[in-house]
């Protein structure tokens, strides 16, 4: 085992890991943040995207100790308590949630896109929402809540 | 995945010096993109793997010395999309590196992470070899320069001896006016492994074109000025693409290659 601190959602965590367990395996099994979901384990599908040190990664594919003296948010860290962000209201409110699993990693990597491009063209959404699937496709309800984020920003709290 | 030790040493001379000490039961960690896909199916089980993250030499970097582009190991496709140095004078690699997988995979996958698992697909190989990138890897022997040409065998098998480490490639910068192209061909758009590459350079001191997907190896074809149709006719007829690959038969991908590589010789030109 190896002790790891890692700042995770604003909080600092000090722990021990195998050194053969992914960021993911860690998150959910050791930090019980569950939010953050394991689905092809091999980087296609983007169910496991978490920020780590201010650029979207899939965790699937960081091991633990690799993260060690980092920051790392999850989709657990988007809402402030109970309220949620713009971007998760809106898609509550498009309709871009049918079972939920890939939403996570969707959220992380809309809420990504947003930090790196105030108000992205609908290429520029695609592209960002690229390593991120889908399997009930709701690429439409995403884009559009994403969208509607975008051109809606300057009158969010 | 297996278990296995994980080492994260915090210079060259350390790295170098347990690379040589545990030889092949050792692997080198990246990006981990492609490594952890491996150790997770166990198609590798190393007993050490070092992570060369945090080596001041290795951090991303992209600088110029005189003639010569240094992109240090550590270095992201992200970092490469984004640096304006690198769009001016080798515009076919930013294309390429901003095709590789999604945002996330491109905030982790490395330069020369990508020309060490040697995939005859890899994005970033053809513009490296148009453009006479040159492998820098160090070992307990010191370093040594490799052309790119010279470091793929073929599909996962490098000239990289064991024990070594490559901490950067280094890209020439181009002596008068040149021009050069990258074209991909995937099943869908998107997020996909290649089924074709080609990148081109035409310059007045000659034609530089290369290939991948279409054989063991991206492979580089030179000719002189005025040379690129005939360059191309020779790689449609040198290609062996896989009889078996799940991604395309080897018919269309060579009736694409001849494509492929007309528009890359005409955006170039």
């Amino acid at each position: 085992m190896t002790e790891i601190t890692l700042r995770v959602n604003d909080e600092m965590r000090s722990y021990s890991v195998e050194p053969h367990h992914t960021l993911l395996e860690s998150l959910r099994d050791d930090l019980a943040l569950t939010g953050t979901k394991e689905c092809c384990l091999v980087g296609e599908c983007g169910a496991c995207t978490v920020r780590l040190n201010g650029v979207i990664v899939d965790s699937c594919l960081v091991l633990a100790v690799e993260a060690d003296g980092g920051e790392v948010t999850t989709v657990e860290g988007l809402a402030w308590g109970d309220q949620l962000s713009a971007l998760q209201e809106a898609f509550l409110t498009r309709g871009a949630v049918q079972c939920g699993f890939c939403i996570p990693g969707q959220l992380m990597a809309a809420d990504d896109l947003l930090r790196r491009v105030s108000h992205p063209a609908h290429d520029e959404i695609e592209e960002g929402l690229a390593g991120n699937l889908c399997r009930c496709g709701c690429y439409y309800q995403i884009f559009d809540a994403v969208e509607s984020v975008a051109v809606g920003s300057g009158e969010q709290p | 995945m297996r278990r296995f030790e994980y080492a994260r040493p915090s210079t060259l001379a350390e790295a170098v010096a347990l690379l040589a000490q545990e030889g092949e039961r050792a692997k080198v960690l990246a990006g981990g993109t492609d490594l952890l896909i491996r150790l997770r199916d166990r198609t590798l089980g190393p007993a050490v793997v070092v992570d060369i993250k945090r080596i001041p030499e290795i951090a991303p970097a992209i600088t110029q010395d005189g003639a010569l582009v240094r992109i240090s190991a550590g270095t992201t496709m992200t970092t490469l999309v984004e640096s304006d140095l690198l769009r001016r004078s080798f515009p076919a690699l930013v294309e390429a590196a901003r095709y590789v997988g999604s945002v996330q995979i491109r905030n982790r996958a490395t330069l020369a992470g990508n020309q060490c698992n040697a995939s005859p697909a890899a994005d970033t190989a053809t513009p490296l070899l148009v453009y006479g990138a040159v492998v820098v890897a160090t070992g307990s022997g010191g370093e040594r320069r490799i052309s790119l040409d010279e470091f793929f065998v073929r599909s996962g098998v490098t000239t990289l001896e064991v024990g070594e480490l490559v901490t950067a490639i280094e890209l020439p910068l181009p002596s008068g006016a040149r021009r050069s192209a990258f074209q991909r061909r995937t099943r869908r758009r998107g997020h996909d492994l290649a089924s074709v590459t080609v990148s081109v350079v035409l310059a007045d001191d000659g034609v530089r074109l290369a290939y991948g997907s279409l054989g063991p190896r991206p492979r580089l074809i030179v000719g002189g000025p005025g040379s690129a149709e005939e360059l191309l006719e020779r790689a449609v007829s040198e290609a062996s693409p896989s009889p078996t690959s799940m991604r395309a038969g080897p018919e269309y991908r060579l009736a694409m290659l001849r494509v492929l590589g007309k528009r890359a010789i005409e955006a170039a030109a």
